[in-house]
């Protein structure tokens, strides 16, 4: 097909373009990650360790992993994959191992065990969702309220988002049936085990929509993670759900008058994947094995408040490297946060989600 | 006649030839220079879009991964309400276990689950155990998954199977297979987009008239002003101009929400009390306010540049001749300036028919617009067959308005400058 060859010939010549600045021997990796403080924590805690261990190795950041799978599905086609390491939400790095566009990893052999000895996989345990994914961290989204705006009666839980009477004012939630479905039907009163099932049914979604209706007008939908702190903090919602890592922020770091809900935080992965036929598979791997270990992902909650994947990780889990305050508590796996807590059911979204995107979008636009 | 076959030049050639020479050469050199640009065009423009039109009705993927279960699908009658036979389970069964080698079944099932959720699992799940099938293989399939056992699977299955497909037009147009496999109009609760095709058309129809009413006298005043005051106002047109696109929209953002700049004033003057905020973000209003205001200079500048050719006599003769200046404008100055009132108004609605970043950021649930949906298939949902779908569709509804356009005012009418 003719497509595939002027793409090929595009992206090859700007490939040359590239390459023909940098004649040196070192090898350059593009990794690829979502920017702003989280490659800068990645850079800190994966990146300059490894590039001083390893001189002739060189990371060049991009952070285009927002368009990621979009963008790799693109180069496939076109037969020229440029990226050597892709950051990736579970949900999208099962869909690229679907596909076929990312490389299958055997665990045991390219990441390192634990200090104790415990095999990469009982460490990292029912986190391996794919096969070609290996989770780096814990990431919640969670609900953030103005401490000032909300009176004596902090919300406490789920409940409080669909009760307009006890907190009233505009909510932020994403624009996205995943996760807010979930939390219509727990807040409605369905026992977690039965959420997914509840979902199957066609009078559970039409429940789970109706108790979304209850707060359809008071809601402003967000797309982007930054979206909701900036909501909160100019006072536009008294409310909202967002990322825990973004909450964080403009609490300890801004200082702005905001405090956490963690009742029902929904738990998701974020982690690396290979793509197929990735260039210099051999030093990935090598990097892989550094990038991932124990230490390393320890490490990076220095720098940003995301749960370490491993499960020795969490005990060594320090203070932040610029604010000195401990990061335990702030971690979404913190004991204390996690009383009532949702892993997606990605097998469950990955047959419903075409459907559900669709029906959510006309309910949006009635 | 005689007298002109005469005609010959100095070294004996007919004149008409010599001159068909000379013009075909100056026409080849007039293309040569052309052809860098065209090539340019086709390469960055026509190619990657007619590829990604195809892909609107283009179906190979299935065929490509399961021939032998196309192939024998082909016998299988589907009103039969029987399951097909173990020749399809053993056609199946051998491209299964192919397909799961290659890692090329998911693509199948993901492709599939556009048409009916429970695909991409019922493949995943399926390729997994490929390996380990033994005949009798329909039994075999029928206990890795109950969803083999349904009649509405085998259907989309065999339906999708064809090199091409209708699906994406379908679903772009909120049609759909019932379940028993005949068109219908989708459910109230699943139609989106033609909603959104009407929306985006009012909108852009508004936001052109709006830009029309804003861009008039702000032109008029830059073609009559002394040239020293009219540079620096045009300097003021130019400056948002430059600016970034996201800056300029979250700046909106900042103006117009409810605790925004905006409303604070409106309460400190009285308009408003504090409880009663007006809410003009994340709304059609906020998408209407942003749009028309970034797009204002595509209609201020073509409007500028017409109105600065038409020589201010006119209107002192219209008005010698006796007319009020009411009549000198809507008679003389007005017909004028029509050309640049239609280039504008074509470069706004073009614009403003595939805007997609401003409606996405202040539009709310309301105010998104048909790209945001393309953009979303093409990035997010993956399903880019629908997305080319919708985009040939804007790009069929743009050319018929712009041909309908021609008929009613002329194109030759058009004026840039």
């Amino acid at each position: 097909m003719f497509h595939k060859k002027t793409l090929a010939t595009i992206t090859i010549s700007a490939a040359l373009a590239a390459t023909s600045f940098s004649a040196s021997a070192e090898t350059e990796m593009v990794v690829v990650s979502w920017g702003g403080a989280y490659t800068n924590s990645q850079q800190k805690a994966y990146h300059e360790p490894y590039m001083a261990e390893n001189s002739d190795i060189k990371i060049i950041n991009d952070d285009s992993a927002a368009e990621a799978v979009a963008k790799l599905r693109a180069m496939n086609e076109a037969g020229n994959v440029t990226w050597s390491l892709v950051d990736a939400v579970a949900s999208d790095a099962i869909r690229l191992c679907d596909e076929g566009l990312a490389e299958e990893i055997d665990f045991d052999t390219v990441l390192a065990a634990a200090p104790d000895g415990t095999p990469a996989t009982e460490d990292f345990g029912e986190l391996i969702v794919s096969d070609c994914f290996i989770p780096q961290i814990v990431y919640s989204t969670t609900f953030g309220y103005r401490t000032d705006l909300v009176g004596d009666n902090p919300p406490a839980s789920i409940a409080d988002v669909f009760d307009l009477e006890k907190i009233p004012g505009k909510r932020a939630l994403e624009k996205r049936p995943i996760g807010n479905l979930e939390w219509a039907l727990l807040a409605d009163g369905v026992p977690v085990e039965e959420v997914y099932d509840t979902l199957e049914t066609e009078e559970g979604l039409d429940r789970a929509f109706a108790k979304l209706d209850t707060i359809k007008d008071q809601v402003i939908w967000w797309e982007k993670g930054a979206q909701t702190p900036q909501l909160l903090a100019d006072g536009e919602v008294v409310m909202g759900s967002t990322y825990n890592g973004r909450l964080f922020s403009v609490i300890e770091e801004e200082k702005q008058p905001i405090a956490m809900m963690w009742d029902w935080q929904v738990f998701d992965l974020d982690g690396w994947i290979v793509p197929k036929g990735a260039p210099h598979m051999e030093e990935v791997m090598k990097y892989l094995k550094f990038a991932t270990d124990t230490q390393r992902l320890a490490d990076q909650a220095k720098y940003i408040s995301y749960g370490p994947a491993r499960a020795s990780s969490a005990p060594m889990v320090g203070q932040h490297a610029d604010l000195g305050i401990d990061m335990a508590p702030h971690m979404p796996t913190n004991p204390e946060n996690a009383k009532n807590t949702l892993l997606y059911n990605y097998e469950w979204w990955a047959d419903n989600r075409d459907d559900l995107d669709e029906r959510f979008q006309a309910w949006l636009a009635q | 006649m005689s007298t002109a076959e005469a005609l010959v030049t100095a070294d004996g050639t007919p004149l008409k030839v010599s001159l068909a020479r000379a013009t075909r050469r100056s026409k080849i050199r007039a293309l040569m220079l052309v052809v860098p640009l065209f090539v340019f065009i086709l390469i960055t423009f026509f190619i990657p879009i007619g590829d990604m039109l195809l892909r609107s009705f283009q179906n190979e993927l299935v065929g490509d991964i399961l021939p032998k279960t196309v192939k024998a699908l082909e016998n299988w009658d589907e009103s039969s309400g029987e399951l097909p036979d173990e020749t399809v389970f053993t056609a199946m069964a051998e491209d299964f276990k192919v397909a799961a080698e290659n890692k090329t079944i998911g693509k199948v099932g993901l492709r599939l689950n556009y048409e009916k959720s429970g695909f991409s699992s019922l493949f995943r799940k399926s390729g997994r155990r490929a390996k380990k099938l033994e005949p009798p293989y329909k039994e075999a399939f029928l206990e890795i998954d109950k969803k083999w056992n349904d009649l509405e699977y085998w259907r989309i299955f065999k339906r999708e199977s064809a090199k091409f497909t209708k699906s994406y037009y379908l679903a772009a147009l909120d049609v759909g297979y019932d379940e028993a496999g005949n068109i219908a109009m989708k459910p109230e609760e699943k139609q989106i987009y033609l909603n959104l095709f009407l929306r985006t058309l009012k909108l852009s129809l508004l936001i052109t008239a709006l830009c029309i009413i804003l861009a008039y006298p702000v032109s008029y005043l830059l073609s009559t002003l002394p040239a020293n005051k009219s540079n620096l106002l045009l300097i003021l047109v130019l400056l948002p101009f430059w600016t970034s696109l996201l800056v300029r929209t979250t700046s909106w953002i900042a103006l117009l929400q409810q605790e925004g700049v905006l409303n604070d004033l409106f309460v400190w003057l009285g308009i408003v009390s504090d409880d009663g905020r007006l809410a003009m973000i994340h709304n059609q209003t906020g998408t209407i306010i942003a749009m028309t205001h970034i797009l204002l200079p595509f209609m201020i500048l073509p409007l500028y540049s017409v109105m600065k050719t038409i020589p201010p006599s006119y209107m002192r003769a219209a008005r010698s001749l006796g007319a009020t200046p009411l009549t000198a404008f809507v008679r003389v100055y007005m017909p004028n300036t029509v050309a640049g009132i239609g280039a504008g108004s074509i470069l706004v609605f073009i614009l403003a028919i595939g805007y997609y970043i401003t409606p996405a950021l202040v539009g709310g649930t309301e105010g998104t617009l048909i790209s945001n949906l393309i953009a979303y298939h093409l990035s997010t949902s993956l399903n880019w067959g629908l997305a080319a779908a919708l985009g040939t569709i804007l790009l069929g509804l743009v050319l018929f308005l712009y041909l309908m356009y021609d008929k009613i005012v002329g194109i030759d009418n058009m004026k840039l400058g």
